[in-house]
This record gives C-alpha cells, structure tokens and sequence, in this order.
C-alpha cells in the first residue's frame, strides 16, 4: 500500500466518521443544519481525496479528466440550479429525482466495471449484477414516482392486465442474469439482461402506487439506492462507497417504516398497490352524527378567532397546493398579537410525507415551538375554544376511531373534541382515502368553503378591520 | 473469499447497524430533511464514477463514465443543497427585521 493509499483511507475513514456524526446531529432542528453541513463538508474532502489519489498515481488518460470534470460540471451545475429554484412544496419530487440520478450513476459505475472485465471473481460479479439491477429499479421507479407527484404521470394506481406475473418474470430474470455473470464475468448479453429486468420492474414496481403513498415509496427506493450503491462499492473495493451505501440503506428502511406506520399502512401493502382509487365502499352508512353541513362566512370566522383564547390550527396539504402557508403564518402573528394562545397541530403525515409541513410552516417563519406533534397536540383540543383546519381531510375524519372503513385505526387529530371547529377546503370532496369526513357534518363543525389562499386572505382582511 | 471481501463485508454489516441507531431515533419534524439529507450521502457514489472513469479505455466507456460523473455530481449537489435550504428555514424564533409591526419595532 502506498503512502497516497495510505492517506485516502484514513480521509475515507475521517470522512464515514463525519457521515455519522451528521446524521446524529440531525435529530434536532438546533444542529440540523451544522450536521448536514458536516456531512457535506465531508463529502467534499472524500471526493477531493479520490481524484488526488487518481492524479497521483498519474495513469489516467487526459481524454478521462476531461470527461470526468465535464461531467461533474454538468451534474452540478443543474443540481444546484434545481436544489435553489424549486419551490418547497415541490421538495418530495426533487429529492425523487435526485435519487434517481444517484441509482443510476451506481448502476452505470457497475455496467463499466463489468463490461470492462475490471474485476475479477464471483464477489465482485455477484454484487456488480446486484448493483446493476437494483440501480436499474430505483433510476426508473423514482422517476415514475417523481412523475406521479408531478402530475406528468397520472397520480391513481395504474393496474395493467398481467402486470404482476411480468414483474415476478423481470425480478427472476434479474437474479437469474446476475447467477449468470458469476459464471461468466463480462458476458454483455447478461449485463444487459440484468439491466432492462431493474429499468422494466421499476417502472411495473411504482405505476400501481397510488400518489397518496408515493412518499413512502421514494423513501424506499432511496434505501434501494444506498444498498446499489453498497454494491457498486464491493465492485471497486471501495471501503467509503459500502459505508455511507449502507448507511443510507439501512436509514432509508428505517424512515421508510416510520413513515408507512404514520399513515397506517404497511410496506407491502403499499408495495402492493392499487390503493387510493376512490372506489372503495363509503364508511358514513349509518354514521353516528351524521347531519347537516353548517356554512359559515369569513367575517364570522375572524370573529371567533379574534374572541378566542386558544386557536389551534391544523395545517394539511391543501395549505400547500394553494401556497398558502404566508397568510396562515400572518394571520397567526396577528392573532398572537392580539393575546390569543396559537398553536399548530402538525399531523405525521401533513403535507406530502412526514416532516414536509413542518418545512414549508418554517418557510413561512413560523416558530418551531409553536408547532406541536399529535401526542402533544390533541390532550390541547378539548381545551381550544377554535380549531382551524386548513386543508387536510382525513388526518382529522373521526370514522378513524371506529372499525370498518378506509381510515381506521390511522392516527388522527382530535379536531372534533374542540369546542368549535372551523374548515377552511375548496368543497366536500373525499381525501386520499376516498370517503367522507364525519367531522363536516359535526355539530361544533362550520364549513368555510374556498381556495386557501383566498380565504386566509380574506380572513386576515376581516379580522384587521376587527382589531382597528 | 478473500480477506479484502469479508473485511467490505464486515464493514457494510457494521454501517447498516449504525444507520438504525443513528435513525431511529429522528424526530418526524426533520424526516423530510432528513431523507434528502441521506439521499445527498449516496452522492458518494460520484468517487466510484471518478474512479471508473479514469479506467475507460473506450469511447463507450467514456460516455458511461460522463453519464455516471454527471448523473452522481447531480445527487450529491443538489441533495445536499437543497437540504441545507431546507434546514436554513428552521429557526426557534421569528428572524429580527420581518413581520415586526411598525408600531412595536420601537420601544
């Protein structure tokens, strides 16, 4: 081992180490940021370090330096474009895209190693087939998903006739080609047998995914993509591409539970697909306090909120789509101001995956403080004079409390427990869950039907000529 | 197997376990950083693009490697730029100068 060797393992090593600790100080929003920065500072000497060791041992052909930094230019260049000009509530498709670019640069480094009969032995072949296919799968199937997110590919579950037995066929096929370039390391035909079996069950694997869980499936193929690029790291018998593939294979899966467990769904249910159609069976037969819809107009609204002493407002995705979260953080400050106790109740899954509202709530400079979780929040509902619920639906539907609907057993706020609740949503339409929301027809329940946007507007106009 | 397999061996079963422990314990308030967070972290695999790259002998080689570098420059940029967008917004507090009504900015 030379000295330069000597010196790229211990960065490599000095760099696995930052990984971790990065990660670790992410558990808190007061050190998130350093920690990401740690990481990422890391990253940058493990890079440097790589094409110092390259550059000494002085082999490499001018025509690869020059392809290789064309290449980092390019990817960079757009990365960084995309990453500050995306608009927050467009994140999860993002970070989709992002790891698509990730499993298939893992994929591609094993193609190469491979084709170019760089190693040698049943390991290397093994894994660089494993790299292939599973970077295969996560390039198409988080583009499909970033696709459906979109809304470039239709978000409902896609079913084909026989798509199942097809995808059964592309993942034998996979296995079967990667036995294959054990036995034969370098065979083309294989390679790209393996190949096209990830590329096809990709997309297969994330078309019959409704958009509603499609954050669960990203989190997934982002665990997919640490193990492709683990793979790719046994190919080169490179000892920072294993640890930081398996960290984030191992995190991803981790997240991945977590997320599926907030919306009371399994993986393999998810994986399984077709939910979210709409049409399943609507819950509200014979609902207990089932009723008339009560309406109710803005300045009435601003009246009890301005009257009130504790407000707790439950922020859900139609906040985000209508861009909305600038006027409810106003009207917050305003209502603050005036002396009433503001809390926000932040479901796990508000927003388009666990964590997304709380993003986009700082963005609109809302103090983190003031955002509360679900255990800390609903004990708070029985004693809040008015809670405002902008934009969510089933995260709040009570039918979640009895057996036998859609929304059972999910978590959900206590919105109804309060003493009088305010819904500010376009119409009665259905959620991802596809029935209705007891909570409309509840007698404390006032319906404030209307665009986000416009009707936080609205409100904060009203309730200024209120304070003045 | 030889020794340099079960020590890559040895090492990826290692790092998986550290990846629950450090995980598992992430408020759902940060998932959403933290997944773009991670998903920078497999960025890395732009050190094994570099290295294949380097080793290309043919045209097609090169443009796999392009392709590679390009795709894993991508991950590992925006990943981490777009996380730190998104962790630069957390603050305990609202930042001094903004939504402070004119009348209460001065004592």
């Amino acid at each position: 081992m030379t000295a330069t060797d000597t010196a790229v393992h211990l960065v490599q090593l000095a760099g696995a180490a930052c990984f971790v600790i990065g990660l670790h100080r992410m558990r808190s929003p007061a050190t998130a940021r350093d920690g990401n920065l740690l990481s990422a500072g890391a990253m940058a000497v493990v890079l440097l370090a790589t094409g110092v060791a390259l550059f000494v041992d002085n082999r490499v052909p001018a025509t690869s330096w020059v392809v290789g930094l064309a290449g980092i230019a390019t990817g960079g260049l757009v990365g960084a474009y995309a990453a500050r000009t995306v608009a927050m509530t467009a994140v999860p498709q993002l970070v989709s895209v992002f790891n698509a670019m990730g499993g298939g640069a893992a994929a591609l480094v094993a193609v190469q190693d491979l084709s170019s009969g760089g190693s040698a032995g049943g390991f290397p072949a093994a894994t660089g087939g494993l790299g292939v296919l599973i970077g295969g799968v996560t390039f198409t199937g988080s583009l499909v998903g970033a696709g459906k997110l979109q809304g470039w590919v239709p978000g409902r579950p896609l079913v084909f006739r026989g798509a199942r037995p097809v995808s059964a066929l592309l993942v034998l096929g996979g296995i079967a080609g990667t036995g294959w370039l054990v036995a034969s390391p370098g065979s083309a035909v294989a390679l790209a047998g393996v190949a096209v079996a990830g590329l096809g069950f990709g997309v297969l694997l994330v078309l019959p995914i409704g958009g509603a869980d499609m954050p669960v499936v990203i989190s997934l193929l982002n665990a997919f993509t640490g193990t492709a690029v683990a793979m790719a790291g046994f190919v080169l018998g490179d000892t920072a591409l294993i640890i930081a593939g398996a960290l984030v294979g191992s995190s991803g899966a981790i997240l991945t539970r977590l997320m599926a467990a907030a919306m009371n769904r399994s993986v393999p249910a998810i994986v399984a697909g077709g939910f979210g159609t709409g049409d399943a069976p609507s819950g509200t037969a014979g609902a207990p306090g089932a009723g008339q819809v009560r309406r109710t107009d803005v300045d009435d609204a601003a009246l009890q909120l301005g009257y009130a002493q504790k407000v707790v407002i439950v922020p859900g995705y139609g906040l985000a789509a209508a861009q909305a979260q600038h006027e409810l953080s106003e009207l917050a400050t305003l209502l603050g101001e005036r002396g009433v106790d503001v809390r926000f109740a932040i479901h796990p899954v508000a927003g388009r995956m666990p964590g997304h509202m709380n993003v986009l709530l700082a963005e609109a400079d809302v103090p983190y403080p003031q955002l509360e979780d679900l255990d800390e929040a609903n004990p708070r509902f029985p004693a809040t004079d008015v809670a405002l619920v902008v934009g969510a639906n089933d995260v709040t539907n009570p039918a979640a409390r009895r057996p036998g609907n859609a929304v059972s057993g999910m978590p959900i706020l206590d919105v109804d427990r309060a003493r009088a609740v305010i819904v500010v949503k376009r119409s009665l339409g259905h959620g991802y869950a596809g029935i209705d929301n007891e909570l409309y027809t509840a007698p404390n329940t006032q319906m404030l039907f209307g665009d986000a946007k416009e009707t936080l507007s609205a409100l904060l106009a009203a309730l200024k000529a209120l304070v003045s | 197997m030889s020794a340099d397999v079960l020590t890559g061996l040895t090492v990826f079963v290692l790092a998986l376990l550290v990846g629950v422990e450090v995980i598992g314990r992430v408020p759902a308030t940060l998932h959403t950083p933290l997944m773009s967070g991670a998903n920078a972290i497999h960025g890395i695999v732009l050190a094994g693009a570099l290295t294949v790259t380097a080793t290309a002998t043919t045209p097609w080689g090169e443009v796999i490697g392009f392709v590679a570098t390009a795709f894993a420059a991508m991950n590992v940029v925006g990943g981490y730029l777009v996380t730190d967008r998104m962790l630069a917004m957390f603050r305990s507090h609202r930042a001094p100068g903004r939504d402070v009504p004119a009348d209460r900015a001065a004592p």
